[in-house]
């Protein structure tokens, strides 16, 4: 059973086409990189997987279940990692995964461990504001990670990282993980890289999608231009 | 696809007005205190019912779509309150005109149909700041929706809270209805609410109509420009 | 549902309490708006239908200012997506949204009603106060569960500050005409209030019907 399936998705804005044709099919465990340029609908389609967004047209099953119907199955076991990072400035980096532990029912111990996964064990009991662009970046992947998710969704997920925080936090979020990935990024050499396959969009509509090892750098270079 | 039955809803509406209006004006008794300008009632008030009607249906179509996800009876919706909101103008207008002659002043606090209605008409203007701030075409849908469900079932609690409020048994042509009415004010009040309610539905049909036309065609012009 | 409609109140109280954004502001703006009066009225001493009216409408416009913050965490910060993700009912939000302006409310009326009558008021409160303490309660529920749903309506429009009040003001007057005609006879220094059951029961059908109209409507709005 596949991870992701995709026929034909559709999704509008008004009389707007955000995604039209989008097909893909991604098994468990490997990567799809995501490639477009800003506005080909890159956000939306994450976030269609999220369930957080309703198909149109076309099907869509994500973990097994339909979309919109089967989405209240599977929310608990994705794991969305997008530009907003998803916490509360006035509080404290513990307090955030509690907040999070209680919405996905998720044991209180695991916050401790998670903190001291992404390196913020020592200002675990500050609050957000204090926090660097970089320590925000890895509590939002402590965030996203806390439930122990199947599918990971990730929105540039090395944006204000430096390399050494990108590294450690591989095992979570990186192939390392062993998860299924969807993974959004305009570096399209690591992107192709790092994934099994390719997805290219262009004005909401697919240019194409083959396994990354068959996509030329040029040809997705082309979807910027 | 809404254009079934204008024409002959149209020429009904035609024969109701003028029957209504002929008998409003040949038929229905002068009111011995008021005069002349107290057949303004009959008027004033087949408007309000109507229009409060029209409120209420718009929530219906609310709720059918969001139980649908149908964007044709959002449309319904949005034409019926619309509709409402302009009857409800006229409403205000002849309601304060009668009250005017009744009383002596402009608005008077009184009478708790028009008191109600004034609420009521109040927060359905707030549809359109509401429906047009916001951007995503599927939201602002189902917001307005939203909106027509809660207001709709708002204008019945309203009207029950302004009545019990009311204090004084104050005579008024409004309390004699269903009850005391003389046959030929009763005969020229029902004519009059059957007259108001097909040019309402007349009317919203029209509208539905022409909306409809524009939509479809700025579709078309989207789809001509997107393969030329 | 109740589990996380707590966790999210936990949060919105910490919040709260941290950053003192919405009930001293509620507090502050009724006390300012007791003084308006009593330089609009020039009058040193209310009672009966004027005190009633005074104490409710103000109330009501301090509501209003309650109901337009209610949201801004989400709006600002953490983003309804962090809920929406979760495997949770979403009306859970609208329960702890209602619930915490509840709270707000509550803990207004607890410094404004004594100010209240200690600047304003002519007779003495203390008998009235455990009929006036029912009434504040019922009317906050109401208060509290049309407010999480218009405070929802609202929050993504571009013109919210105009919103809110706009249609929260017409959708309380049930609420008012029920509370202050409760209330009245009370300031009036009568103990006998007419008709109590009548508006007891107004009030209290009104916020039934609009905590079903919330629970069945809410989903719809987070819906996309």
């Amino acid at each position: 059973m596949a991870a992701i399936e995709l026929e034909r998705v559709e999704r509008r804005y008004g009389d707007r086409i955000a995604l039209a044709g989008v097909t893909v099919r991604i098994q468990g465990g490997e990567t799809l990189a995501v490639l477009g340029a800003n506005g080909a609908g890159k956000t939306t389609l994450l976030r269609l997987l999220a369930t957080l967004l309703r198909p149109h047209g076309g099907t869509a099953r994500v973990l097994g279940s339909e979309l919109p119907d089967g989405a209240w199955k599977v929310r608990g076991r994705i794991g969305y990692l997008g530009h907003d990072p998803l916490l509360y400035r006035e509080l404290t980096a513990r307090e955030n995964l509690r907040y999070q532990a209680g919405l996905h029912g998720v044991d209180t111990e695991r916050i401790g461990e998670r903190l001291a996964a992404v390196g913020l064990e020592r200002r675990a009991d500050e609050p957000v504001r204090d926090l660097s662009k970089g320590m925000v970046q890895r509590l939002a992947v402590a965030r996203a990670t806390l439930h122990d998710p199947d599918l990971l969704l990730l929105d540039e997920p090395r944006a204000n990282l430096d390399p050494a925080a990108a590294e450690a936090l591989e095992p979570l979020i990186g192939r390392a993980s062993g998860k299924t990935r969807v993974l959004v990024t305009h570096d399209v050499e690591g992107g192709l890289e790092e994934a099994d396959v390719a997805l290219g969009l262009r004005g909401g509509r697919q240019v194409f999608c083959r396994p990354a090892a068959e996509v030329e750098i040029a040809t997705a270079r082309e979807l910027y231009a | 696809m809404y254009s079934k039955g204008l024409k002959p809803l149209s020429i009904a509406t035609v024969v109701a007005m003028a029957a209504w209006l002929a008998m409003v004006f040949f038929y229905a008794p002068l009111d011995a205190d008021q005069g002349f300008v107290q057949k303004i009632f009959y008027v004033h008030v087949p408007l309000a019912i109507v229009a409060l009607c029209g409120f209420v249906a718009g929530g219906i179509f609310g709720v059918l779509h969001l139980r649908k996800r149908d964007r044709t009876h959002d449309f319904r919706s949005y034409v019926a309150i619309h509709m409402s909101i302009i009857f409800g103008t006229v409403v205000l207008i002849t309601g304060s005109i009668w009250a005017r002659a009744s009383w002596g002043h402009w608005w008077v606090w009184d009478e708790p149909v028009l008191v109600s209605f004034l609420v009521v008409f109040l927060l359905y203007c707030v549809y359109y700041p509401l429906r047009f701030s916001i951007e995503d075409p599927d939201r602002q849908a189902r917001y307005s929706s939203v909106f027509a469900i809660a207001a709709g079932a708002f204008v019945p609690i309203n009207f029950a809270a302004v009545r019990m409020a009311e204090k004084f048994t104050h005579p008024r042509v409004l309390s004699q209805t269903g009850g005391s009415m003389p046959g030929e004010m009763r005969l020229t009040f029902l004519v009059g609410i059957v007259a108001v309610t097909l040019l309402f539905i007349t009317l919203w049909k029209f509208e539905l109509t022409s909306k409809n036309a524009s939509v479809q065609l700025k579709r078309l012009r989207r789809r001509l420009e997107a393969t030329a | 549902m109740i589990g996380t409609a707590r966790a999210i109140l936990r949060k919105d109280l910490t919040i709260e309490l941290r950053t003192k954004e919405s009930v001293p502001a509620m507090t502050l703006f009724t006390v300012v708006v007791f003084v308006l009066f009593h330089f609009g009225l020039d009058r040193d001493a209310l009672d009966g239908d004027l005190a009633s009216g005074v104490l409710w409408v103000t109330l009501l416009l301090a509501a209003v200012i309650g109901v337009s913050r209610l949201f801004a965490t989400e709006r600002e910060q953490g983003g309804l997506d962090g809920l929406l993700l979760a495997p949770v009912d979403r009306t859970a939000l609208w329960l702890a949204k209602a619930a915490a302006m509840f709270l707000y409310l509550t803990a207004l009326e607890l410094v404004a009603v004594p100010t209240f009558a200690l600047l304003l008021l002519a007779p003495d409160l203390l008998p009235a106060l455990p009929l006036l303490v029912v009434t504040l309660l019922l009317a906050n529920v109401g208060l509290a569960a049309i407010g999480a749903l218009v405070s929802a309506l609202a929050v993504e429009t571009r013109a919210r500050e105009l919103i809110v009040p706009l249609l929260l003001l017409p959708l309380v007057v049930p609420l008012l005409i029920a509370a202050a005609s409760v209330t009245a006879p009370l300031l009036r220094g009568s103990q006998d209030p007419e008709d109590l059951g009548r508006w007891l029961g107004l009030l209290s059908l009104y916020d039934v019907v609009f905590v079903l109209i919330a629970l069945a409507v809410f989903d719809f709005l987070l819906d996309d």
